[in-house]
């Protein structure tokens, strides 16, 4: 479980705080979505999580205890993270790269045991990919690489797992896949915590949106309790209507074109 | 795509013996091998010891120990930085020591502890300041691993220039003197330098191989290595400082030998080696079966002169490296 408490996050040379005062619960079995326009603040709570960020005030906390009194090893096993940005110098083994999930379980030698292999290949199969595993990473489409980099995290075995943006440049399908798959990972128990500014997409997977807007909480909730058209309309500046996905109901957004003026 | 096969090794370690006892065996005065092999055990002609064991023998040890360390610090490097050009030489190591020769030089001094104990001073002092400047840099502890490279690159470029103004008022002896050190040359091997070199190559190169897998998460960017629980920076600095060194003790062993940290860990790689533990040994291995074979080209290809070896690793760096290019275009 992950929880955010009155967070606030700035950076030396901006005006105002990144992040102003957030506060949530990323819950065990749940998918939690974290959305809004760019620059709102989603991705500094990412930072934030991993100490990468100067935290003002505030909190956040995994499994009970604040990021800043566990070691970074310590934290890497309770929570695993998919950065947004993520470009290897050099092209590695997709076995192997899965395998630098369980960096933070190994010893002092730092040498995998029988055991670590077995929670790699449970790793590459639950995202799918056990079929790439002989490939080298510059040999993977969008896609592939995205769920390669998943199973890398589900290799740490930690209980929380955060995504910073993993459908980004990826195609309709894949994107579906990526979802779905993040979705019954939730279901098997995990804390999954998803930034993400596909709105239509959360709002399909999500049991909880959590909406930023300017650093702030903007709107939180149930899809069908964030996805209201004149509260979304404020938010992005944009004229919106909401419809309803024909399959399983959930709201969807539509931007609409402005009338032309002539 | 290559895969790395297990029996590669035997290769290696085969390819570096082989050039090893030919190098020995081949020279002014050539030896069959097999006298080579009795002179290594006290048999046969006084002179054929002598010269086996005294000359041949710490100089091609001399070389694959340059070469070794070269390899094993350009792999590290390459991958603690995420950049393919990242070698020693790029990172002021060699400016460094260059200074430190120079001055020496300039001052007269032309023993060999002297030039040797400048050249180290000199580029661990360049590597000092390189780390001093990309903390300045990055204005507080979060620095970008990039600023490190930066600071390396501009570090070495000062270096340059420093040496350059040194030589311009310098007496032709001393010119002399500094170029033929800067272009490196294996000819003053010792034993007591093999020694302290290999003290050096083990203790450094093993730091590398325990921190290697630390390298592979480092090379997956910075947010990804915090997120496997490694602080990049801390990390980062730490594998630059010990690659740095390791790079500085062949630099005061042998003088400039270049191309040998970059080239090398490609060659690596294109054997199909990924992880850091395995590339920067197979690195160690095929730097040490390169300078070894670039000394014997140095002393043999156009007698009696010897050519210089830094030329001669450079001479065959520069086609692999076209090579390398239009295959990847």
């Amino acid at each position: 479980m992950i929880t955010v408490s009155d967070l606030v996050v700035s950076y030396p040379s901006a005006p105002k705080n990144a992040v102003d005062g957030v506060s949530f619960v990323a819950a065990s079995g749940k998918l939690t979505a974290l959305a809004g326009p760019n620059g709102s603040g989603k991705s500094s709570i990412v930072r934030a999580l991993l100490g990468r960020a100067d935290v003002v005030r505030g909190s956040v906390s995994v499994t009970g205890n604040d990021v800043r009194t566990l070691s970074l090893t310590e934290l890497a096993r309770r929570v695993a993270v998919v950065p947004q940005r993520e470009e290897a110098a050099f092209p590695t083994r997709v076995s192997e790269y899965v395998a630098l999930g369980r960096y933070p379980h190994l010893g002092l030698w730092r040498a995998a045991s029988k055991a670590d292999d077995a929670v790699v290949s449970d790793a590459l199969e639950q995202a799918g990919v056990t079929t790439l595993a002989a490939r080298d990473t510059d040999a993977l489409s969008g896609g592939e690489w995205q769920r390669v980099r998943i199973a890398r995290a589900l290799a740490q075995k930690a209980p929380a797992l955060v995504l910073d943006e993993p459908t980004t440049f990826l195609d309709v399908a894949h994107e579906m896949a990526i979802f779905e798959l993040l979705s019954s990972l939730a279901r098997s128990g995990l804390a999954v915590l998803l930034v993400s500014h596909q709105l239509n997409l959360v709002a399909r997977f999500a049991d909880t949106i959590v909406l930023l807007n300017d650093g702030k909480i903007a709107i939180s909730g149930t899809p069908r309790d964030v996805m209201k058209a004149d509260r979304l309309e404020s938010i992005y500046g944009w004229p919106v209507v909401i419809t309803h996905d024909p399959a399983v109901g959930a709201p969807a957004l539509v931007p609409l074109r402005r009338p032309l003026t002539l | 795509m290559t895969r790395f096969r297990g029996w590669y090794w035997l290769l290696l370690v085969a390819a570096l013996f082989a050039i090893a006892a030919i190098a020995v065996a081949r020279g002014a005065v050539s030896v069959p091998l097999s006298a080579v092999f009795e002179a290594l055990r006290g048999r046969g002609d006084p002179t054929v010891i002598a010269i086996v064991r005294d000359l041949r023998l710490p100089r091609v040890m001399l070389g694959a120990l340059v070469g070794a360390g070269l390899g094993a610090s350009g792999a590290a490097l390459q991958g603690s930085l995420r950049n393919p050009l990242a070698e020693p030489y790029l990172l002021g190591v060699s400016g460094g020591a260059a200074v430190g020769a120079v001055i020496v030089f300039a001052l007269g001094f032309t023993a060999d502890f002297a030039v040797t104990l400048a050249a180290f001073v000199g580029s661990v002092a360049a590597v000092l300041v390189a780390l001093a400047v990309s903390r300045v840099g990055a204005r507080g502890a979060r620095a970008d691993l990039r600023t490190l490279l930066v600071a390396g690159v501009i570090v070495g470029a000062f270096a340059n220039a420093a040496i350059m103004v040194a030589l311009a008022s310098a007496e032709p002896n001393t010119i002399r003197g500094a170029l033929f050190w800067m272009m490196g040359s294996a000819a003053d091997a010792n034993w007591p330098r093999v020694g302290w070199l290999a003290v050096s190559i083990v203790v450094a190169g093993g730091a590398l191989i325990y921190w290697a897998r630390e390298i592979d998460v480092l090379s997956l960017g910075e947010e990804t290595a915090a997120s496997l629980g490694v602080n990049a920076e801390r990390s980062g600095r730490r594998v630059f400082l010990i690659a740095a060194l390791l790079a500085a003790a062949t630099v005061a062993a042998a003088g400039l030998v270049g191309f040998v940290g970059l080239v090398v860990p490609h060659i690596a790689r294109r054997m199909g080696l990924r992880a850091h533990r395995p590339l920067v040994l197979a690195a160690a291995l095929i730097g040490a079966t390169l300078v070894v074979a670039a000394d014997l080209a140095a002393r043999t290809v156009a007698p009696p002169t010897e050519l210089p070896l830094g030329a001669i690793t450079a001479l065959l760096g520069v086609p692999f490296f076209l090579a390398q290019l239009r295959r990847s275009a």
